[in-house]
């Protein structure tokens, strides 16, 4: 048996031997590496589109030095949205009421009776908001089994309409200082926004890849019985989720609202889509169980760079929007099919 | 026993394979193939588990393309480019895992992808009438072509898998473990269903880890080794086992049970008092001792997974209690029964155990990554350094743990299942004291089996306490201290293995009960 097991092992060591190179194109492990590398490559293709339509622009260092911190602000609280999104996506979930908790949490914080309490209690709504909706879709679809579509689809229209209520249609300024400050700050020259999302984004990966609350996203998402029959809680993790979910929106809505100076019940209109769309193009499964935090983060910083692409070269939002239904659909289609076929075709050639 | 049947010495070859190799990234799967099937003939297919049988037939049905060899089919080279293709030229293929459209009709299903049609419009009374002469061809007139597939037994899913293929006007059906979900009468009647295919000039491959089977039905045998073909047209009934296993595993191995240790069992681990779920098991009583092994022998359908789903935690009972070593365990909580204990493996690993696209290490730390956490940050590399431990003890095959579990074959896959509560056993926190299998060795080959078996007694030597459930009484009999024998929800008989013949339990186990199956 033993020496018939060390032949066997040494015959496929000697299989998957070769370069560092080649093998690192062919280790599965590598893949989701790949995969950012290749959005990363979408990134410097739009830079440079924007340098060969505006030279004007790009020759001088200290607009592209302002420019990439106006694309990454532009980003930020999208980006701490989308990495919320991505675990509820992995967790085999979807909450489409992003938008809307954000709505409710920065009109919320902006009422005349909480800017009463100060920053901090603007921040501690804006975050108890969000918290408490997304408990409310968790419970809903956990332990009413709800389809994680509908009863997120449910409290899209209901936040909205609450937000709504609360604000009498109204916008609300803000006009608490700290609050309002929170845009403007720059840390050792970097916006305080973009040190914000830096930090979520940090934190949702170490949760995602180094915690028990990941391996546990993961499993669930992945094959949920077997999570259950391996003893994890799947309705509380699931719900669990959500909340996280709608932790991420109250932090976003206060970096919005401090942008804006004003919250009003409209704001952060199709940041769903945006979420979702940033985190599937991220390489993220959209039935669950697969997925990454820095590939969202790329999603959301090519859907940001492309807006200012347009912007500098003054084109409408009406076209933005159209240009941006298809990269949607172009960047999916290329990561489902063509992607993985490009790197198969390049590991094969190399081993001939 | 067997009708003698002609030789199928002058029938000409339909399908011929030279030197097929097939590589994935880091595995040559195939590597030298040589295959060669006749009209009429019953093909056999033997290898562990990883041989390659499953990317031969992946290669055969056209969902692989072979990246060296030549296919001759009917004597043309051919290169099927997919699955449409390869069952347009009349290769059907019947996987393990039916792949059936569980909400579509019998008719529906032996015609999906070619329904008659007139105009555009699928013509129902025709298909209608089509399926109910293949079903009757296949001796089961009984099956209503109206039915929703989902609501047939597993043997009537495969009929229908059959009538597909015959619909397709096949010359050659390839079966993937045909009798790996059927119960013992089940396998007679698809035997039949064979025969009668093959007197009508049909070629099948039939791939099975019983050898019984392959003496009865087969006329010759081809047998696998790492990927390559080791032994070709062996005659099925007269090659003695011997001589199968030593070409399978370049050893001489024999079929045998661990011995049973002289001690006596140890506490009582488990005891189940009257429990029952409606509809499904009933009054059910039993204990397990540490160090004991328990076999449930029972058909499919006579509550024996359910029951053991419910001890797990996994359903909820009406009524009864579940005590493990004395201390009442909350019903119907999976978590309460891990944290006291408790493992099973499932039934169905792919759908209820294992996640595919993860890493092994992560499959098998699944119920104890908490365990190896510090604070809530997973230890990745002491899991790694636990499942590839146990992997060694599996010998697991590929055998780094980083490689996803969807590209092991299926009995490596099960290993990998079993693991899981073997790696549960880390440095701190609780170890597994009561293993719950069900089917341990479905689709599992011969060598591995008798590790499995091996490594189930080390368990309860260890002073694990064990509950298994197995379809195959000569595995409940080997393997078990002590017996129970489970027929339509309720546990008709328990006694010592040592007392037991397989004879007396295959008749307990089945009498009475043959209605209900075909119901």
């Amino acid at each position: 048996m033993s020496t018939q097991t060390g032949l066997s092992g040494e015959v496929a060591a000697q299989e998957v031997t070769g370069t560092r190179a080649q093998r690192w194109w062919r280790d599965e492990a590598t893949e989701p590496i790949r995969r950012n590398l290749a959005l990363v490559g979408v990134l410097v293709v739009l830079l440079l589109i924007g340098a060969i339509t505006r030279p004007d622009l790009y020759s001088d260092p200290a607009w592209i030095r302002s420019n990439v911190f106006t694309i990454l602000m532009q980003a930020s609280a999208i980006g701490v949205v989308t990495v919320g999104m991505t675990f509820v996506i992995i967790g085999g979930g979807i909450d489409l009421s992003v938008g809307a908790i954000m709505a409710l949490a920065g009109v919320w914080a902006t009422t005349l009776e909480t800017q009463s309490y100060g920053a901090g209690g603007m921040i501690f709504t804006a975050i108890a908001v969000g918290v408490a909706v997304g408990l409310v879709n968790g419970v809903l679809i956990s332990y009413g089994r709800l389809v994680p579509f509908i009863a997120t689809l449910a409290m899209l229209v209901a936040a909205r309409g609450l937000a709504a209520k609360i604000s009498g249609k109204q916008t609300q300024v803000s006009t608490n200082a700290e609050i309002n400050a929170i845009a403007t700050t720059r840390i050792l020259g970097i916006p305080l926004l973009v040190i914000i999302l830096a930090l979520v984004v940090a934190a949702g990966w170490v949760l995602l890849n180094r915690t028990t609350f990941g391996r546990r996203t993961v499993a669930v998402g992945g094959n949920p019985e077997a999570a259950r029959l391996a003893g994890i809680n799947v309705r509380r993790h699931t719900m669990l989720l959500y909340a996280l979910s709608g932790l991420c929106c109250g932090i976003a809505a206060l970096m919005l609202t401090s942008q804006a100076t004003s919250a009003q019940a409209a704001m952060a209109n199709l940041y769903e889509l945006d979420a979702i769309a940033a985190a599937i193009i991220g390489g993220t499964l959209l039935s669950g169980g697969r997925g990454t935090i820095i590939g969202a983060l790329f999603g959301v910083l090519v859907f940001s760079t492309i807006s200012n692409l347009f912007a500098i070269n003054g084109m409408t939002t009406e076209d933005q929007n159209m240009v941006k239904g298809g990269i949607i659909v172009a960047a999916v289609l290329v990561q489902q099919f063509r992607f993985k076929s490009v790197t198969q075709f390049l590991s094969r050639n190399r081993i001939t | 026993m067997t009708p003698p049947r002609e030789p199928a010495g002058t029938a000409p070859t339909v399908l011929r394979l030279t030197d097929v190799v097939k590589t994935f990234p880091g595995v040559r799967a195939l590597d030298g193939v040589q295959l060669e099937v006749r009209a009429g003939e019953v093909h056999c297919l033997l290898g562990q588990n990883g041989a390659g049988k499953s990317t031969l037939i992946k290669v055969l049905s056209g969902v692989h393309r072979p990246d060296e060899g030549r296919i001759e089919w009917l004597g043309q080279p051919v290169a099927f480019a997919n699955p449409q293709a390869a069952m347009r030229a009349g290769i059907a293929t019947i996987y393990q895992e039916l792949d059936l459209v569980d909400d579509l009709s019998v008719a529906e299903n032996i015609y999906l992808g070619h329904e008659p049609r007139r105009f555009g419009f699928v013509q129902r009374r025709v298909m209608a009438r089509g399926a109910r002469e293949i079903l009757s061809r296949l001796g089961h007139g009984e099956i209503p072509v109206r039915r929703a597939v989902r609501r047939l037994p597993a043997a009537g899913k495969q009929v229908v898998s059959m009538g597909r293929a015959l619909s397709r006007e096949a010359k050659l059906i390839v079966m993937d473990e045909p009798s790996a979900v059927l119960a013992h009468d089940e396998v007679a009647n698809l035997f039949r269903i064979i025969r009668e295919l093959t007197a009508a000039g049909i070629a099948v491959i039939y791939i099975s880890h019983r050898l019984e089977e392959i003496r009865e039905i087969g006329d010759r045998v081809t047998v696998l080794k790492d990927g390559r073909t080791t032994a070709a047209n062996l005659p099925a009934r007269t090659t003695s086992t011997r001589e199968l296993v030593s070409k399978m595993t370049g050893r001489t191995i024999e079929y045998v049970f661990p011995e049973r240790p002289a001690a006596a069992p140890g506490a009582e681990l488990l005891r189940v008092e009257n429990l029952s779920r409606n509809g499904e098991f009933h009054d059910v009583s039993l204990t397990v001792h540490s160090g004991e092994i328990v076999g449930i022998a029972g058909l499919v359908g006579s509550g024996r997974s359910e029951l053991l789903q419910t001890i797990f935690g996994a359903r909820r009972p009406d009524r009864g209690e579940i005590l493990v070593a004395g201390r009442r365990l909350t019903p119907g909580n999976v978590t309460a029964a891990v944290r006291a204990g408790l493992g099973m493996a499932p039934e169905e690993r792919k759908e209820q155990a294992l996640l595919l696209e993860e890493p092994i290490y992560r499959n098998m730390t699944l119920a104890s990554f908490t365990r190896y956490a510090t604070a809530g940050f997973t230890q990745a590399a002491q899991e790694r350094l636990a499942a590839e431990r146990t992997a060694a003890q599996l010998d697991l095959r590929p055998r780094d743990v980083r490689r996803r579990v969807r590209t092991l074959s299926g009995g490596n896959q099960q290993k990998v299942v079993v693991g899981r509560w073997l790696v549960s056993g880390g440095e701190r926190g609780a170890q597994t004291r009561l293993l719950l299998l069900d089917e341990p060795t479905r689709g599992v080959d011969v060598g591995a089996r008798a590790e499995l078996y091996q490594l189930i007694r080390d368990l309860a030597d260890r002073g694990v306490g064990v509950l298994l459930v197995s379809s195959e009484v000569p595995e409940v009999l080997g393997l078990s201290d002590r017996v129970l024998v489970m027929r339509e929800g309720r546990i008709i008989h328990e006694a010592s293995a040592s007392e037991l013949d397989e004879a007396t339990v295959l008749d307990m186990v089945m009498a009475g009960s043959l209605m209900e199956e075909v119901a």
